[in-house]
């Protein structure tokens, strides 16, 4: 009898994945999923903190995909080695401080120790050749397979027949003629082909699913960086970089202004670990204060609270700080002006 | 047969999708674990992860803002 051989199938929660495990699945493949968390995965969760996005559907993509396709997945906690992809990128950043091309070598290292540790066959992938400027081109796609360790191990079933044969067709474990050739930014042979499998309903987040490739996202992180002089980061500040209005009215502090109910409240999960500030008694934001604050510093801090508060136009207002030893203090200050809100303070 | 509980409280999810794949790997056939969740998103992964996992969750219940997932251990690979 012929033994069923097994691959891993990165999935990412997006419709190429998914594609490209269905044709194996197709082909007699035993697949299961795999799916990397590296904290910038941009997911409806992140979203959902804020309460105005409450009523839109929550769910985990890869834990979709992986349903429809009747699979099992796996999902591997990989914030702290993802570190080092991230501080220090061997093939650099694209737009963003999206460092593309490592990322895809590491989750594919990654990878290849899951299928030794588990007794799989072979990787697979759904990369498109030209897909994506800096990781699924022509000449990189050879060196996310090298640099990995994949090497032949590495299949991509969407576009496998652009490339030379890997292991899993010379042996004959999946069927080349089966494979597909897509090439190109063009989205319309996956769109075909999901139609003909009779997928609906699939993710298709534009700049992919990863937080690193929004602009914002990544100069609020390049902003954090320069002004703790270092590259070192942990999960609660890739967390908080999501959250909130962030304003650095001096270089040594940043404010962190939940903008509504439901960013105000999962900044509460953070009240221990920062300088915080809210209004007394009347609506406004919870504030959390990022950096080394002196007194003066908080005063101003106070007055910007004030202004993002409903009393922005009242005389004083009374503002709570909170200090690192979970002792209060009241300060009634005068709203901070407009024409005093510097543009280039908001991060 | 025994019971235990996890508490994944301020992760966001997968988080606490991850935490508690990493800590039913540890248990036996049968075996049941409450995971104690604050992000409202386990109510949808955590189910999900279990549906196509081979596991059963056993009740969800809400208290106080957080979720209590109590799932039982199906067959472990």
């Amino acid at each position: 009898m012929t033994k069923q051989r097994k691959a891993v199938s990165l999935i990412s929660g997006g419709l190429d994945s998914m594609l490209a495990t269905k044709v194996l699945l197709d082909q007699g493949v035993h697949v299961e999923g795999i799916n990397f968390y590296t904290g910038f995965c941009v997911e409806g969760h992140t979203h959902a903190i804020r309460k105005k996005d409450k009523a839109k559907p929550k769910r985990n993509n890869a834990l979709w995909v992986a349903e429809q396709l009747g699979i099992k997945l796996h999902i591997v906690d990989v914030v702290e080695p993802y570190k080092e992809v991230l501080v220090n990128p061997k093939h650099g950043y694209g737009q963003n401080m999206n460092p593309c091309l490592d990322c895809k070598g590491f989750m594919v290292k990654q990878a290849v120790n899951w299928i030794k540790e588990n007794d799989f066959d072979f990787i697979i992938t759904g990369e498109v050749m030209g897909q994506r400027p800096m990781s699924q081109r022509k000449a990189t796609m050879p060196v996310v397979a090298r640099e990995s360790g994949a090497n032949d191990l590495l299949l991509r079933p969407l576009c496998a027949k652009l490339l030379p044969e890997t292991l899993p067709e010379r042996e004959g474990w999946v069927n080349r003629d089966e494979l597909y050739g897509f090439s190109g930014r063009s989205r319309k042979p996956q769109i075909a082909l999901a139609k003909e499998y009779g997928f609906d309903d699939y993710a298709q987040p534009a700049g992919g699913c990863c937080f690193l490739t929004d602009k914002n996202y990544s100069d609020r992180l390049v902003d954090l960086w320069k002004a703790r002089h270092s590259r070192a980061y942990e999960l609660d500040d890739v967390m908080l970089l999501k959250v909130g209005r962030h304003i650095r009215p001096r270089p040594n502090f940043k404010m962190i202004i939940g903008r509504e109910e439901g960013e105000n409240n999962f900044l509460e999960g953070y009240r221990k670990q920062f300088i915080h500030m809210r209004t007394v008694d009347i609506n406004g934001p919870l504030v959390l204060i990022d950096g080394e604050a002196n007194a003066d510093d908080l005063d101003l801090a106070a007055q910007i609270t004030a202004r993002f508060s409903q009393g922005k136009m009242l005389e004083k207002v009374n503002i709570e700080v909170t200090n690192l030893e979970g002792v209060s203090t009241c300060h009634s200050v005068t709203p901070l002006p407009p024409s005093q809100m510097l543009e280039e303070w908001v991060v | 047969m025994s019971h235990y509980e996890l508490d994944a409280r301020r992760l966001l999810c997968p988080m606490p999708v991850i935490r508690a794949q990493d800590r039913i790997k540890t248990l036996e056939r049968g075996d049941t674990l409450a995971v104690v969740c604050s992000d409202p998103g386990a109510e949808n992964d955590i189910p999900a992860w279990c549906r196509i996992n081979g596991h059963r969750v056993v009740s969800v219940e809400h208290s106080e803002g957080e979720l209590i997932i109590t799932v039982e251990v199906g067959d472990i690979d």
